[in-house]
């Protein structure tokens, strides 16, 4: 699918206005991330037909859904949408709730229902009334809903909002597989910076209704680690390139670079996504090759910013940004200065996915 | 004492009665009520105003003014007479026009309420799984607002039973055509048939008492769907 544009300036209260202009990818996941209030809902609803703007205009693939005044109702566009709370039809079964899609489904091929019922895992609630499930329950059956209807876009606003930690965990690979699945983009609306970096490709920040930044993850790196004040970290996209079972490590490609992570059983070519907090990272001025530490990246000093107790240095490497966090006597120590070259040593890092 | 030919008489032309102006109710009420839950414009207080007119007004003045409107000089008579139906007043039909105006806030009130407390989501929802705005009505709305579709049918049946004012205007008191129920009790009384009345009135007496218990018992089954929620 082609890209999605998006020109809106939108007056939601005497206090508030969102106004964007921008272009999103036509595939994969975009995270629309941002604060509770940045105007993230009220863009997913503009785009599906639900909030009316005056004189905004939007384009997805090419398919003009909105021009001035000229708009598209919004059963007429070919879209789905998650609502932050399930909301299932209460008067209808589960089987239902998604035969009210089936019935209504937009031509093509999508993925066959059995497929759908068994990737959200709700064969064994068809029957039941949506007043009988749990909030987990629901929020698939809605996920599934919603894909039945053979979308072009799917939209989905905080999905896991109304879930526990716990329900959480256990909701995240459903939704990752269904990435895996889907050919269609996905626009995620979310204020969770760990769902967001599990599962979005290319992230659309907004702050106060203004577009902040935009770009790949692993561009906006660094300006999302810094949005977790309590665990600031940064994120590598990386490919297994080979398994060395003699060491149980295997090596991963991210951009340039090579890493050594340990084997959980990952396979040559996989996609990964590695998460790295930014007190794992340390700096040295030299290569000190008799170290134990795996990973050491030569890397350029981008930016030194003392936040209280301790000092954020952004880098720049050939696997990518990183962002470090030392204390106040190893920064001066250094004499960290931008431009600077060193080596940055990871202790450890975690698969985001 | 059991009931005279006319008595029996009287209670079926209120049952025919009732039932025909219930099915008017629901048909005209169901979109007034859907347009008043849906509107934002100014013109929704003065239209909610008019409709629960008859909640406040004697029942004399309402029978009043469509007795003049129904008349050979009134809008009502002149639109009949055009169509070559007569005039209304002192007919069955006559008494139907003014059993709708004067139970329609009983009807629409309910189903106002029901589809009020549906809310925008499910029918946002509804709209992003391709349902147009008329399947939307058909699919979502009615099945939702059901308990208030039921509370409405059987408070405009039991209303329109029990109306004496308007019918007793515009109706006059001819049996077998206009005499209804409650006016035949009134008659009873006139002539001192003590326990003729009394028949008609327990009868009607327990009529509501279990109308009003079946309204109950659906308000309830629906709070408690609601309570689930």
């Amino acid at each position: 699918m082609d890209k999605i544009e998006i020109s809106l300036d939108l007056q939601l209260s005497k206090q508030f206005n969102l106004a964007l202009d921008c272009v999103l990818p036509g595939k994969g996941i975009t995270g629309i991330f941002g604060h509770s209030g940045s105007g993230k809902t009220s863009l997913l609803r503009f785009i599906a037909g639900l909030q009316p703007c005056a004189g905004a205009s939007l384009t997805v693939a090419g398919q003009i859904w909105q021009q001035g005044k000229q708009k598209l109702a919004v059963h007429q566009r070919p879209l789905g949408y998650v609502f932050q709370e399930a909301s299932l039809f209460a008067h209808l079964t589960v089987q239902g709730n998604l035969d009210y899609a089936r019935k209504r489904a937009w031509p093509g091929t999508g993925i066959p229902y059995p497929q759908i019922v068994e990737l959200l895992g709700i064969d064994g609630l068809l029957r039941q009334l949506p007043d009988a499930l749990s909030g987990g329950e629901r929020q698939r059956v809605a996920i599934a809903r919603a894909l039945l209807i053979n979308p072009s876009l799917l939209l989905m606003d905080e999905p896991l909002a109304s879930l526990d930690e716990k329900r959480k965990q256990e909701f995240l690979p459903y939704l990752h597989n269904l990435h895996q699945e889907l050919a269609i983009p996905v626009l995620y609306v979310t204020h969770s910076l760990a769902e967001l970096t599990r599962l979005a490709d290319y992230v659309l920040m907004l702050e106060q209704g203004k577009l902040k930044a935009q770009g790949s993850i692993a561009e906006l790196s660094r300006q999302l680690g810094l949005a977790d004040p309590d665990a600031p970290f940064c994120v590598l996209d990386a490919v297994v390139t080979a398994s060395h079972p003699q060491w149980h490590l295997v090596s991963a490609q991210s951009q340039s670079a090579s890493l050594w992570l340990p084997d959980s059983g990952l396979k040559v070519g996989e996609p990964l996504r590695l998460h790295i907090l930014a007190r794992d990272i340390s700096l040295s001025l030299g290569n000190h090759n008799d170290s134990s530490i795996l990973n050491r990246l030569p890397a350029r000093v981008e930016s030194v910013n003392t936040v209280q107790d301790a000092v954020m240095v952004e880098l720049s490497s050939n696997a990518g940004a990183l962002l470090a966090k030392i204390s106040l006597r190893s920064a001066e120590h250094l004499h960290l200065q931008v431009g600077q070259s060193l080596f940055a040593q990871i202790k450890s890092m975690a698969l985001s996915r | 004492m059991p009931l005279s030919n006319d008595d029996l008489a009287a209670i079926w032309l209120t049952l025919k009665l009732a039932s025909t102006v219930t099915v008017i109710l629901l048909l005209i009420g169901t979109p007034i009520a859907w347009w008043l839950s849906q509107t934002t414009s100014w013109f929704k207080r003065p239209v909610a105003a008019l409709v629960a007119l008859p909640l406040v007004l004697p029942p004399t003045v309402i029978g009043f003014y469509l007795l003049v409107a129904m008349g050979p000089q009134g809008p009502i008579g002149q639109f009949t007479q055009w169509f070559g139906l007569g005039l209304l007043p002192f007919t069955f039909w006559g008494l139907v026009v003014g059993s709708v105006f004067y139970s329609l806030p009983f009807v629409v009130q309910p189903l106002y309420n029901a589809m009020t407390a549906i809310g925008l989501r499910p029918l946002e929802v509804a709209a992003t799984l391709r349902a147009s705005p008329w399947d939307r009505f058909i699919t979502v709305v009615l099945p939702l607002s059901r308990p208030g579709f039921i509370t409405a049918a059987v408070l405009g049946f039991a209303h329109t039973v029990g109306e004496f004012g308007v019918v007793l205007m515009i109706g006059g008191n001819i049996p077998a055509e206009t005499r209804l129920v409650s006016v035949q009790i009134y008659d009873h009384v006139e002539a001192l048939q003590y326990s003729q009345a009394h028949s008609l009135s327990a009868l009607m007496l327990v009529f509501s008492f279990i109308v009003l218990l079946l309204v109950q018992g659906v308000s309830r089954q629906n709070t408690q769907r609601k309570g689930h929620g």
